[in-house]
């Protein structure tokens, strides 16, 4: 086991791929848990079965954001700890970065969550799940074939997103 | 980086793609007519629309949120001003007034000043009991569920029934807040 001095200190942080892609994985979640979107374009290391990863990963944000709601300071709402929360309530988490991975999350008011792991020295990036938002309103909530609450299966969604996420720095 | 605030619905409308409001009036007119000739019944016509608006709002409410760049609303009250004053404009291009709040806060009505479904439209007596819009209380009863709201929508006023306005009641029934959906022993 490797001692760690400092922030810099192996294990390096894995570099962009020789495809361009700067995004290592990305996952879209609904309000009811189920996965709609997983996507890697880099993930040297799996330990779980899809659906133990992505129950593993709906659980540890849905617990993250009750827990960063109820630890808000600034929040007048003292409710205890596992109570469900209405909306309109608590602030959000956006983001936790490790020494070789950055997680950055976001949630609609309507349930949808984004989540893209990049490497660590990613800036902020919500403008970017914004816009993915936006990608999955035009090619997904819009298109007619496509029925709420089940995986996405959009061509044209994938695409769009693969040239994005290239350019997210 | 700052994020930016709620846009106004001017400004989104004026960005938004739009279609010809005739092309548009017109193509709900033949779906109202088609479903008159397939279902027969009024009630059943009206209660068909409801439903295909609960379809619509469930998708809208993301192209809403993505557009608008709405975070949470605190309450009911902000929701309904949200819905009148951003929400009708983007899609329809008119503006709704809210009124008629209740002491508690959980209802209200919402005043439609135009209507672009209705242009041209005269109700024949065979369908003296048909709801026109009916569709407009599905939108949005399907958007604010998908936003854990349990609403009631209905028609108070309408002016193909003889009434000098269009007016929408929105009851909140409810707010149903995230469950966890996994067993633990799953």
């Amino acid at each position: 086991m490797q001692f760690f001095g400092g922030s810099d200190v192996s294990p390096s942080p894995p570099a962009p791929t020789a495809g361009g892609h700067n995004a290592n994985v990305m996952y879209m979640f609904n309000r009811n848990g189920v996965c709609l979107f997983y996507r890697e374009w880099n993930r040297p290391l799996r330990t779980l079965n899809p659906q133990q990863d992505h129950k593993l990963m709906f659980g540890l944000l849905f617990s993250l954001k009750s827990l960063t709601a109820k630890m808000d300071p600034t929040g007048a709402d003292k409710r205890n700890l596992g109570v469900p929360q209405l909306p309109g309530q608590g602030c959000s988490f956006h983001s936790f970065r490790t020494n070789t991975y950055k997680l950055s999350f976001m949630e609609s008011p309507s349930g949808i969550k984004i989540i893209l792991v990049t490497h660590p020295r990613t800036g902020d990036l919500r403008e970017a799940l914004k816009y993915i938002y936006s990608l999955y309103v035009e090619y997904v909530a819009k298109n007619p074939l496509y029925d709420p609450g089940t995986p996405i299966r959009c061509d044209l969604f994938n695409t769009n997103l693969d040239l994005y996420v290239r350019s997210i720095s | 980086m700052p994020t930016a605030g709620p846009r106004s619905g001017d400004a989104i409308f004026a960005n938004v793609e739009r279609v010809n409001a005739e092309l548009f009036t017109l193509t709900y007119g033949a779906i109202v007519r088609q479903l008159l000739t397939d279902l027969e019944e009024v009630e059943e016509v009206n209660k068909q629309l409801d439903q295909m608006g609960y379809n619509i709002g469930t998708r809208l409410i993301d192209e809403f949120l993505a557009k608008a760049n709405i975070s949470r609303c605190v309450d009911f009250k902000e929701t309904a001003e949200m819905i009148a004053k951003v929400g009708f404009k983007m899609f329809l291009g008119v503006t709704a007034s809210v009124t008629n709040w209740d002491i508690e806060g959980t209802c209200c009505n919402m005043v439609l000043e135009e209507n672009p479904l209705v242009d041209f439209v005269e109700l024949p007596d065979t369908c003296q009991g048909l709801y026109y819009c009916n569709v407009l209380c599905g939108v949005i009863r399907g958007a604010l569920e998908m936003v854990s709201m349990k609403t009631e929508v209905t028609w108070v006023r309408d002016v193909l029934r003889g009434d000098d306005s269009y007016e929408l009641q929105v009851k909140l029934l409810k707010q149903v807040p995230q469950e966890y959906p996994y067993k633990d022993d799953e």
